[in-house]
């Protein structure tokens, strides 16, 4: 049997049949379409392709996409690692309810969140009104992609440093009061960088969604050529326009974006485990 | 000295109750302005012309059509997803086969993928243009702009759902047990329904949960895979946008207020779950 090649012997029965539905259905839903599109790229070949995304609009939108993605990630790197911390270390009314509720982006269709924040941001919006006597626009502009992104990418940097924050030790804590560190050196110097590889995680996650993000941002971006037009939206008026091969061309640019950050993400893990796991 | 012993102690390993109080007042408002807001907005929004009005956009057929095509598209994807998930968990945790970390980055793989890149995909394997989709559309069996899209459409898109919940469960609880009860005579499936089933079933649970709500919501890939036909090929979040782009305001809110509603049962299941069953879930969803 071809089974027995790729695994050593265990008693336990149904290799054959679970790695069969396993491979079965993985190449059906994610091997083969990701070969149409790699084998579509290479019908059209490199220089093809390169001239195809080398126009002022294509790199536009995929500098906008990735630019907006890693501004929102930064601001939830920040956010959600204070997010994180008050939840794991205070006790206040309405804790856990906040802690479920952090995972709402997760739960709701982005194109409902899309039309939510493009109501409350809009000139005639809640918030929208707020913000005008100050000059601030957020709706239709880059900004309003950032809102977005934020809401998007929030609960990962959230998700991922919780469980490190529940796992910190106290006497760490204070062995370093104990030798005359004061609270503030202790988070900086003690606390910190135990959180590092989790935060990069986070980080990581955040931005690899948002950077391919469509339902919530095209609501709220406006959508102006060269200016709040992602990555994505243009694919999409690509495929609506049937020129299959500048939407592949924008396509492939994302998934060379996509895998770079996934080995990026495995990377951190990697060497993340290499410095917490020897401890 | 003796003052020294009045003092009440200081605690070191928290913060002052200024900055334990500013903090929290922050995290508090950053949370009211980024998930509350929005979530109200779109309530209030779809009670714009009251009740009356909401229920009038839920008889409209385009909305009722696209409801229905959102819960079967949800009850198809969600078992083959879950089959997809205990499969692969077997054959990952309970053999020691070679390749099992580019398995699981190619089950991780769609969640890194923009969903419309996978509608694009799907459109390049299955569209009129390709071969494969001429001949499909020759023998009537149209997947772009059609049922089967939509459906590969959001299979891509909720792939490691259920397999990530429950890899990390089966890792964590080893082989013994299973092996026990092979040694004790009962059959494979025996074993796997007596033994196995109910260790995961609360994590397979959870996957199912999340599965299910990003199945109803799915909108970048349906989008683009279905074409949008009006009570057709529309799903609730692709409808919701044809509402909105047609100024039907309470129309798209009322539908987008359902999904909300949707949304918020997962969350409180969830929380259920993660209060309840913690030590059989993933480490990960311990909180």
């Amino acid at each position: 049997m071809r089974a027995s090649i790729l695994r050593s012997p265990s008693p336990l029965p149904g290799f054959g049949l679970s790695f069969g539905i396993m491979m079965t259905i993985l190449s059906i839903v994610v091997l083969l379409p990701i070969g149409a599109l790699l084998g579509r790229g290479l019908m059209i070949g490199p220089a093809d392709l390169w001239d195809m995304v080398n126009s002022r609009r294509i790199l536009t939108a995929l500098t906008l996409s990735f630019r907006a993605a890693l501004i929102a990630s930064l601001f939830n790197l920040v956010f959600g690692l204070l997010l994180a911390w008050v939840l794991v270390r205070y006790r206040f009314w309405g804790r856990r309810f906040i802690d479920a509720a952090v995972d709402l982006p997760f739960a709701l269709p982005t194109a409902v969140a899309g039309i939510a924040l493009t109501a409350l941001y809009a000139p005639n919006g809640v918030f929208g009104q707020a913000l005008a006597p100050l000059g601030l626009q957020v709706a239709y502009t880059e900004v309003g992609i950032w809102t977005a992104l934020v809401f998007i990418g929030l609960p990962f940097v959230v998700r991922t440093v919780q469980p490190v924050i529940e796992e910190l030790e106290a006497d760490l804590e204070e062995v370093s009061a104990t030798l005359g560190a004061r609270r503030i050196h202790t988070l900086r110097r003690v606390i910190l960088p135990t959180l590092t590889p989790a935060l990069l995680t986070g980080f990581a996650l955040a931005l690899a969604r948002s950077v391919g993000e469509y339902g919530s941002v095209i609501f709220i971006a406006g959508n102006i050529p060269n200016l709040t037009e992602i990555a994505p939206l243009l694919i999409v008026i690509r495929l609506e326009e049937y020129n299959y091969d500048a939407a592949a061309a924008i396509g492939i640019a994302m998934l060379v974006i996509s895998f770079a950050m996934l080995l990026a993400i495995n990377a951190i893990q990697v060497w993340s485990r290499r410095r917490i796991g020897n401890v | 000295m003796s003052d020294i012993a009045l003092t009440r102690p200081v605690p070191v390993t928290t913060e002052p109750p200024l900055i334990r109080y500013l903090l929290i007042g922050v995290a508090l408002a950053f949370v009211a302005l980024f998930l509350f807001a929005p979530l109200v907005t779109v309530f209030v929004e779809a009670l714009r012309q009251g009740w009356a009005g909401s229920l009038d956009a839920l008889r409209l057929p385009d909305a009722q059509a696209a409801i229905l095509m959102t819960l079967t598209i949800a009850a198809i994807a969600v078992p083959i997803n879950a089959v997809f998930g205990i499969a692969a968990a077997w054959a990952i945790t309970k053999f020691d086969s070679r390749g099992k970390a580019v398995l699981i980055t190619l089950i991780d793989l769609p969640f890194s993928v923009s969903p419309v890149v996978a509608g694009l995909m799907l459109v390049l394997l299955f569209g009129a243009h390709s071969t494969l989709g001429g001949w499909l559309i020759a023998n009537d069996m149209p997947i772009v702009f059609a049922f089967p899209g939509i459906l590969l459409a959001t299979l891509f898109v909720t792939f490691p759902f259920v397999a990530r919940e429950i890899i990390p469960v089966m890792i964590e609880q080893g082989r013994a047990e299973e092996e026990a009860a092979l040694t004790l005579g009962a059959s494979g499936w025996r074993t796997f329904f007596t033994v196995t089933l109910p260790n995961i079933r609360w994590a397979l649970l959870y996957g199912v949960l999340l599965c299910n709500a990003r199945a109803m919501g799915e909108f970048g890939a349906v989008a683009v895979i279905s074409g949008k036909i009006r009570g057709v090929t529309a799903t609730m979040p692709t409808m919701v946008e044809m509402f909105y782009n047609e100024y039907l305001s309470v129309a798209a809110f009322t539908l987008a207020a359902v999904l909300a509603m949707l949304a918020l049962l997962t969350l409180l299941l969830k929380s259920l779950l993660e209060w309840r069953h913690a030590d059989l879930l993933a480490a990960t969803r311990r909180h």
